[in-house]
């Protein structure tokens, strides 16, 4: 047993991507699909408000809104900050005010980008007007952005049956955010460990219990693990079961034995592939051993290490 | 006391210390410590504990179910009553109030934590907004509070001087808070996204806060002078920004009429305002002047430090602290979650009159 030494934090880029499939309803589909054709739809409400972008329902009264009226692309900043420094997938990739625009012949405002030169370019009660994007799919993004216009007025809100030919019913809203992780204490000596082929787990000051992977804290007790203990090499099967569907990307022939293995002295088992042996007599109770291949992080499988089985009894309070 | 079935005080608070980074400590490793504190300062052990609740966000962490991590730090074997909220922890503290309330549980324990130096926070809160037509906008949380800061500007309600001093206020109480992140005469700095400023915008950081919860004659038992929750109440606003009022907060004024805000004078206001300029709008709803004798934040409030997620339920428990040390009698605690304050929980704290 050791104290644990001085942390020496590993990190590594961690990209989390998600394109989310979302279905639109019949106004939101409307909106979009408008927005493809140059055409800008809200909603009006049971009280007479227009509101742009269109909602499915009051936000005061939970009513249902349907009433599709097109209004100007024309309109006026309600309020704006001045964005010095773009973010990454921002509308513009040159400095810009983002704006709250409240269409010609509406009552509500949309968010957007207004495509000025600084920020004594801007002002609440500007007027603007849309700039299309060149490429349209029926996205918010179909306009690039707001540009300053001069122009007048547009009309009041007129009626709009909302119908467009091969209407757009669902977007994909892809996202990406770009973390760099660390593991903590705990799980970096574990991993340091593994990269001279040991495997260290810690033990509980008040169960006693040795847990592997450590994760810096004893979940029956509440406190935190600090001494760390060798444990392994060689472990026992405790239960195990057998892997017919083969993963993408993984270059394992099935069927193949997935195990929980207890290494010699750790608390608790850990789960790892059972390689050596034919997959019909893996058995609990089989006494196995780490295999490394060259330059792996982690053991690649475990194999039978010849010894006789370990008895249920020695085993049985880790399944 | 007659507005709730039972009588419900917070007894005990603690928070780590607010840090820009904190690589070297896995999440559980981050909490345990103070978990450890807020138990301490009660005598109860984990295992008598009647209802645990967190608050956290898998998008600060960029992994799936990320506070099923930091459970061990609770000790959830043999099994706990145990929930958590995808939220600040003012949030799982209302939860874990309710359980009190149905008579469920006696105690609880509330944490929050936030550890938003992996990612980049501003980004990332992208992710909250409406999917349809913000979401694909990357509006950044400063852009849009930005946006709300501009509306009181032309509203004549704040102009940037204002602004500016209530950064600097703010960062001038924290010298008393060991825990606080920004102390002192912090530069005013660059505009961030105009009109707000570098010190017109939390810090970014990493933190962890507790408190215990208990119910009637327990909690005497557990404190010499309880934090009674003698009103609590939270609202919402519509999601689009663009359907309210930047420069109003409606949600936070009902929540405190529904709270009792309004039925007698409070002496202390921890307002989760993580810009300078939300904080012009929640005096407002809750009816704060200035120079009126109250303490606003004098713990240095989100300003100071804003470890996402949990600095909600900083606020209830720096109330709740002062109390406890006789500092305050009747103290509103307020939250916020969303951009532009679009969710806001009030609650009220009173100790007993001597």
């Amino acid at each position: 047993m050791t104290a644990a030494s001085p942390p020496e934090v590993l990190r590594a880029p961690l990209i989390v991507e998600f394109p989310f499939t979302r279905s639109l309803g019949p106004v939101q589909s409307a909106f979009l699909t408008g927005l493809r054709e140059g055409v800008v739809l809200g909603v009006k409400t049971s009280g007479g408000k227009v509101v742009v972008p269109p909602v499915e329902y009051d936000p005061v009264t939970a009513e249902e809104v349907r009433e599709l009226v097109e209004v100007a692309a024309t309109g006026t900043v309600t309020t704006w900050a001045w964005n010095g420094r773009p973010r990454p997938h921002q509308p513009l990739d040159t400095p810009f005010a983002w704006v709250l625009v409240k269409f010609d012949g509406a009552d509500t405002a949309l968010l957007h980008a207004l495509d000025v030169p600084g920020p004594e370019a801007v002002r609440t009660g500007m007027r603007v007007r849309v700039r299309w994007a060149a490429d349209r799919t029926g996205a918010i993004t179909d306009i690039a952005c707001f540009e300053p216009y001069e122009g007048p007025a547009g009309a009041e809100a007129v009626p709009h049956d909302g119908v467009f030919a091969d209407a757009v019913t669902g977007i994909v809203a892809e996202a990406r955010l770009d973390y760099v992780y660390s593991p903590g204490r705990a799980q970096t000596a574990y991993i340091n460990a593994l990269s001279e082929r040991r495997t260290v787990g810690e033990r509980c000051p008040s169960c006693h219990k040795v847990y592997v992977p450590p994760r810096g804290a004893c979940p029956t007790c509440g406190v935190a693990t600090t001494d760390q203990v060798e444990v392994g090499p060689a472990g026992t099967v405790t239960t195990y079961c057998i892997v017919n569907i083969k993963a993408r990307n993984l270059d394992i022939e099935v069927p193949y034995v997935y195990a929980h293995i207890a290494l010699d002295g750790a608390g608790l088992a850990l789960h790892g592939r059972i390689g050596g042996i034919p997959y019909d007599q893996v058995r609990m109770g089989l006494r196995v051993e780490p295999v490394w291949t060259e330059g792996g992080r982690h053991p690649d499988h475990y194999r039978p290490t010849g010894e006789p089985d370990a008895d249920y009894d020695a085993y049985k309070e880790l399944i | 006391m007659a507005r709730y079935a039972r009588e419900v005080a917070v007894v005990a608070f603690a928070q780590s210390d607010h840090l820009r980074r904190t690589d070297e400590l896995s999440e559980v490793e981050m909490v345990m410590p103070v978990l450890h504190q807020v138990l301490a300062a009660t005598g109860l052990k984990a295992g008598e504990i009647g209802f645990t609740c967190s608050g956290s966000s898998d998008y600060l962490a960029g992994r799936a179910f990320s506070f099923t991590m930091t459970l061990d730090g609770v000790g959830a074997w043999p099994p706990i009553s145990e929930s958590h909220v995808e939220m600040d922890g003012a949030w799982a503290l209302y939860e874990a109030w309710v359980k009190i309330q149905t008579g469920e549980a006696d105690t609880a324990l509330v944490y929050a934590y936030g550890k938003s130096s992996p990612g980049s926070v501003r980004d990332v809160l992208t992710r909250q907004l409406d999917p349809y037509y913000l979401a694909p906008l990357w509006p950044d949380s400063v852009a849009l509070a930005a946006l709300q800061a501009q509306a009181l500007i032309d509203a004549g309600e704040t102009d940037e001087r204002a602004l500016a001093a209530i950064g600097a206020r703010s960062r001038a109480a924290a010298e008393a808070n060991p825990h606080a992140q920004l102390r002192g005469a912090v530069p005013q700095g660059d505009y961030q996204v105009r009109p707000l400023r570098t010190w017109d915008c939390p810090p970014i950081g990493d933190g962890v806060a507790a408190v215990i919860l208990a119910a009637g004659d327990l909690a005497r038992q557990l404190c010499e002078r309880p934090a009674w929750i003698t009103g609590i109440d939270h609202r919402i606003e519509a999601h689009g920004l663009g359907l309210r009022d930047l420069t109003d907060s409606p949600s936070t004024r009902i929540a405190a009429e529904h709270a009792g805000v309004f039925e007698a004078p409070v002496d202390t206001a921890e307002l989760h305002a993580p810009f300078s300029s939300q904080e012009v709008v929640l005096r407002k709803a809750l009816g704060l002047g200035d120079g009126d004798g109250v303490a606003v934040n004098p713990s240095g409030g989100a300003l100071a430090a804003n470890p996402v997620m949990a600095a909600g339920l900083i606020r209830i428990g720096e109330a709740a602290a002062r109390i406890h040390r006789g500092e305050s009698d009747r103290a509103v605690a307020h939250a916020t979650s969303g951009p532009c304050l679009q969710q806001n929980l009030v609650a009220v704290l009173e100790g007993d009159r001597a």
